[in-house]
């Protein structure tokens, strides 16, 4: 490796993991207050990123009239994809709901496909282009993308917000308790049903966000949905129940992906990314070593 | 779904008990069936044939998946990434090595089997999203190794092409109806092998682990042991299908199946039903006839919406989205329940 490079993988890895840690957080938004998880998270942040591409760019909209537009889309996208595909599925065993994430995954897909094509479309200048240059003594030094800036700036401010929405509001302890037995919950007079629309509603906004800043970056196109992909991952390093463990995961996923893509190595190696299996290998370790990942509750199974 | 049987037929013996085919007409049917499937290519298109050939070559995966999902209770979304090992593992063996198709297949079948193993580890210690998520990680990792590795033999990303046609005793199958005999042959094979599996210790074993883990442990089942044995049994399915796959395709590359296809799989083992030889056949014929019909109706809306054009390629996972989800929310038990059941729904 070239070491004076070494700064810029940080720094460029810690930032598109803040990318992965916004679209895991979407999904251990939702893993916390339903028992769900969601493999469609990736598809709802292409969707409403494509949906906010065409209000920008085929209807004209302002740029912030645009995104209120996707966000409302984005909501009513969760709240419905709750009514009519999860609620059905209340009681059902762990393998139903991800068949419903995956067959909506494919119904996004579809959708989007049909709607918008399958091109990539380009965004016009939300951020600037221009990138902030970091001069480190020397040669080294440290080139960032603003976007990418941005979207680490909001995914931290959504941890924090996040964190204190679950622990100090009676709807966020509401979602933990719904999580935690959807029955008692009820029984208890919480609506869970409301809950859980929240959390999708919620989730939605946040694939907003994440697809609105990689559209900006590198163009929105269907593949774009591949980004949950590597958000599993993150979510399982820092465990499915813990929201800093999702950003933390998300980081390090970023961090990892771009050391291992700076790494020297064999050309037979080199041939293919390495950088593209890396979060699954250090995936498969951590199952095996730490199956409930790094900060996930430890569950106490009885008969 | 071993009670649901016709008025009248009791058990009087064990050996009655335990059978698979109970009535005359049952095996009336069964012999039947058989006898029409082999006649099939006297009478239907290459065309036709295609179809069912690929339908043959997915069954014979879905049956594995449904060994491990629908037995076992386990998740896996690798199951088109062991069908790549077995590809290859084929490919590779008669290509290279000069070994016969029919020692390939079931060699194939023990690669496959063995990778699978090395990825069904995580389900020790793992289940449910987690162990989705492991096995999601050889749906990746697997294509990966097959890009990058042994470029010279393994071709890369181009893969293997012109990859040698069975043979037996002088005759080439190398035609559409050839490659049907092969493939019928193994998908009855691997359905008798299934549906037996159920009456064994081992498949009852599997059924245990499914609906109470920790209670079959307590039992004295030896959790660990049977886990690895049905990611064992999964994949060498795959990989018999695989390998089926390379000699009916000739050439393959490691792009070929993908998590979208692990995700169909899934979704056939589904909306066939779980639990039951019956259900991987109803639901790989519904699916993949779902699929011709989506790609032979393409062309027609195209006529008919010409605006859309190339966005009609979004019909297909659509289609497929919305089975799988009318399925779960209306028929969670799959086909296999309704057609024994017809009146019940």
């Amino acid at each position: 490796m070239n070491w004076q490079l070494l700064p810029q993988f940080l720094v460029t890895g810690l930032l598109t993991g803040g990318i992965y840690s916004l679209v895991a957080l979407g999904l251990v938004l939702i893993y916390k207050s339903s028992q769900i998880f969601n493999f469609a998270q990736g598809h709802l942040l292409m969707f409403s990123a494509f949906i906010t591409w065409s209000l920008m760019v085929q209807q004209g909209w302002p740029i912030w009239v645009a995104i209120l537009g996707g966000a409302t889309v984005a909501v009513l996208l969760g709240v419905l994809i709750e009514r009519l595909a999860l609620r059905p599925l209340i009681g059902q065993p762990i393998l139903a709901t991800i068949m419903m994430t995956l067959a909506l995954s494919q119904i996004i897909q579809g959708v989007t496909i049909l709607v918008f094509g399958g091109a990539r479309q380009v965004f016009p200048e939300i951020f600037p282009l221009k990138p902030v240059i970091i001069p480190l003594g020397g040669d080294v030094r440290v080139v960032l993308k603003v976007a990418l800036l941005w979207g680490f700036g909001l995914a931290m401010a959504g941890v924090a917000i996040f964190a204190l929405f679950f622990r100090f509001t009676r709807v966020g302890l509401a979602m933990r308790a719904a999580a935690e037995d959807h029955q008692l919950a009820q029984s208890v007079g919480l609506k869970v049903r409301r809950i859980f629309a929240a959390a999708w509603a919620i989730a939605g906004v946040i694939g907003l966000v994440g697809g609105v800043i990689i559209g900006s970056i590198s163009g929105v196109e269907p593949t774009l949905a591949g980004i949950g992909l590597k958000a599993f991952p993150a979510v399982l390093f820092g465990g499915l129940e813990s929201i800093p463990g999702a950003i933390i995961g998300g980081l390090l996923i970023g961090v990892i992906e771009n050391l291992v893509g700076g790494l020297p190595a064999n050309q037979a190696i080199r041939a293919t990314n390495p950088a593209e299996i890396a979060p699954y290998v250090i995936l498969l370790l951590v199952l095996l070593f730490k199956p409930d990942g790094l900060f996930g509750l430890k569950r106490i199974e009885r008969i | 779904m071993a009670a649901i049987r016709p008025a009248g037929d009791f058990d009087i013996s064990y050996a009655h008990d335990m059978a698979v085919i109970r009535r005359p007409w049952q095996w009336a049917a069964a012999v039947g069936l058989v006898a029409f499937l082999f006649a099939v290519p006297a009478f239907s298109p290459p065309q036709f044939l295609d179809a069912l050939n690929l339908i043959g070559i997915f069954l014979v995966s879905v049956q594995g998946l449904a060994i491990l999902v629908g037995y076992t209770g386990q998740i896996s979304l690798g199951q088109a990434a062991f069908m790549t090992v077995g590809a290859y593992a084929s490919a590779v063996l008669t290509k290279y090595a000069g070994v016969p198709f029919w020692f390939a297949l079931p060699l194939a079948g023990l690669g496959a089997g063995l990778v699978g193993l090395i990825f069904g580890l995580p389900s020790l210690r793992i289940k449910g999203f987690y162990l989705a998520m492991a096995t999601l990680a050889a749906q990746f990792i697997i294509p990966w190794i097959f890009r990058g590795f042994w470029v010279a033999t393994l071709g890369g990303a181009t893969g293997i092409q012109e990859i040698p046609v069975p043979r037996l005793a002088g005759f080439a199958f190398d035609s559409e109806w050839g490659m049907y005999f092969i493939i019928l042959v193994v998908a009855i094979l691997t359905t008798i092998a299934m549906k037996n599996l159920a009456r064994t210790r081992t498949g009852r074993a599997f059924v245990a682990i499914r609906d109470n883990d920790l209670a079959a442990e307590v039992l004295g089942i030896n959790i660990v042991a049977y886990k690895l044995r049905a990611f064992f049994l999964s994949a060498f399915y795959a990989g018999l299908a695989g390998s089926l796959w390379a000699h009916y395709l000739r050439s393959i590359n490691p792009e070929q199946l993908d998590l979208i296809d692990s995700v169909w799989m899934l979704g056939m083992v589904i909306v066939g039903g779980m639990g039951s030889a019956l259900g991987p056949i109803l639901g790989t014929v519904f699916i993949r006839l779902l699929r011709e019909l989506v790609s032979t109706l393409t062309p027609n809306l195209n006529d008919m919406l010409p605006g859309l054009g190339a966005n009609l390629a979004g019909l297909g996972p659509l289609v497929f989205g919305f089975a799988l989800a009318l399925f779960l929310v209306f028929e969670p038990h799959g086909l296999a329940l309704a057609a024994v059941f017809p009146l019940a729904v």
